[in-house]
């Protein structure tokens, strides 16, 4: 279907094999694929790419081949006690359970913690995991709780954090329009946009944060996200539409075009 | 259509989950306002970047650290309920 579109073959770099590896996830967990048009584009550029690249595919096809049944499989073996079972599901889903604590604790110790108690919690309480959701969903919904928790034992220890913005009626109004370059992100190195992208976000109020992370990290639904943090869905939509333009808005000071190394912000 | 009204309805465009004649306002909202254009897609490529580019990376030997505690309680509390 994609032969003959004219696209030039690429090298494989992480940006791009992080893409195609985010569309076949949302594949295998059944959802509906969120394209867009760039997405496309990259798909199509790293198909070509793969089928070029021996070693890339032994890599992406491991994750291609493994059916929903074959996790059911899994999850009901380690039902019965198999470890080794249960094994499989944590390295499965132990990078998406780390980043969705870092996200919302904000603090690695605590996001450790929460992996190892979401894990254990999780191996304890197969029973109760009925099957009519997706084990990953049900997964993320145990570590989300225990990485709220996490918060508000720490806040009520003793900090909240200065730098989070406060939520206002006006936090969706853009203040600043500004465009950027076609990839922005070139204008930095790898781990000088990760800094960029880590502090941006740490910016966001945590209650948009964890929405953003979620739905658009993590690719639940909106009904998904509403469930799992007891929100209304018009209350997720609000506060995904917010954290959005937020982290625009924050972002927009690295961004904008023609902005040079010398002129980047401290 | 005003601006505020497309920003409305900005979430439901860039994901997609939109009618037909919705979808037809707004990018004729977006022919001729150029603030509207920028934030849209200044805001679809600010979703990209997060979703393609690993904030929190878990590094191998933590990764290991982890597996090995939670396979070793679970094994425990396995043994415990037999």
């Amino acid at each position: 279907m994609f032969a003959g579109e004219g696209l030039a073959l690429q090298p494989i770099n992480s940006t791009a094999l992080r893409a195609i590896e985010r569309l076949i996830f949302q594949a295998i967990q059944g959802r509906s694929l969120n394209l867009v048009n760039e997405d496309c584009v990259l798909a199509f550029k790293i198909t070509d790419s793969i089928l070029a690249s021996s070693t890339s595919m032994n890599s992406l096809e491991a994750r291609i081949v493994e059916p929903q049944t074959e996790e059911l499989a899994l999850v009901e073996a380690a039902r019965q006690g198999d470890v080794g079972a249960f094994e499989q599901l944590i390295k499965r889903y132990d990078r998406n359970v780390f980043r969705i604590a870092q996200h919302i604790t904000q603090n690695r110790e605590d996001a450790e913690d929460v992996v190892q108690d979401a894990f254990i919690k999780a191996f304890q309480n197969l029973n109760q995991f009925q099957g009519n959701s997706k084990f990953y969903t049900w997964l993320v919904r145990i570590a989300v709780n225990e990485a709220l928790m996490k918060l508000r034992r720490r806040k009520t220890s003793k900090t909240v954090s200065i730098d989070e913005d406060v939520e206002t009626e006006e936090g969706s109004m853009p203040r600043e329009v500004a465009d950027w370059g076609p990839n922005p992100e070139q204008l930095y190195g790898q781990s000088e946009l990760g800094d960029i992208l880590q502090k941006t976000i740490q910016g966001l109020p945590q209650s948009f944060r964890t929405v953003f992370v979620l739905r658009d990290i993590e690719g639940l639904s909106t009904e998904e996200t509403a469930e799992m943090l007891n929100l209304s869905v018009p209350a997720v939509k609000s506060r995904l539409l917010r954290a959005r333009l937020q982290l625009r808005e924050r972002l927009n000071r690295y961004f904008q075009k023609g902005k040079r190394d010398g002129a980047k912000p401290q | 259509m005003k601006c505020k009204d497309f920003l409305k309805e900005l979430n439901e465009y860039l994901d997609g989950n939109i009618d037909v004649q919705l979808k037809t306002e707004l990018e004729e909202h977006l022919q001729w306002c150029h603030n509207c254009f920028v934030v849209c897609n200044t805001t679809r490529k600010t979703i990209e970047i997060y979703r393609d580019n690993e904030v929190y990376p878990l590094p191998d030997p933590i990764r290991d650290k982890l597996h090995q505690a939670i396979v070793g309680k679970c094994k425990q509390k396995r043994q415990q309920t037999t």
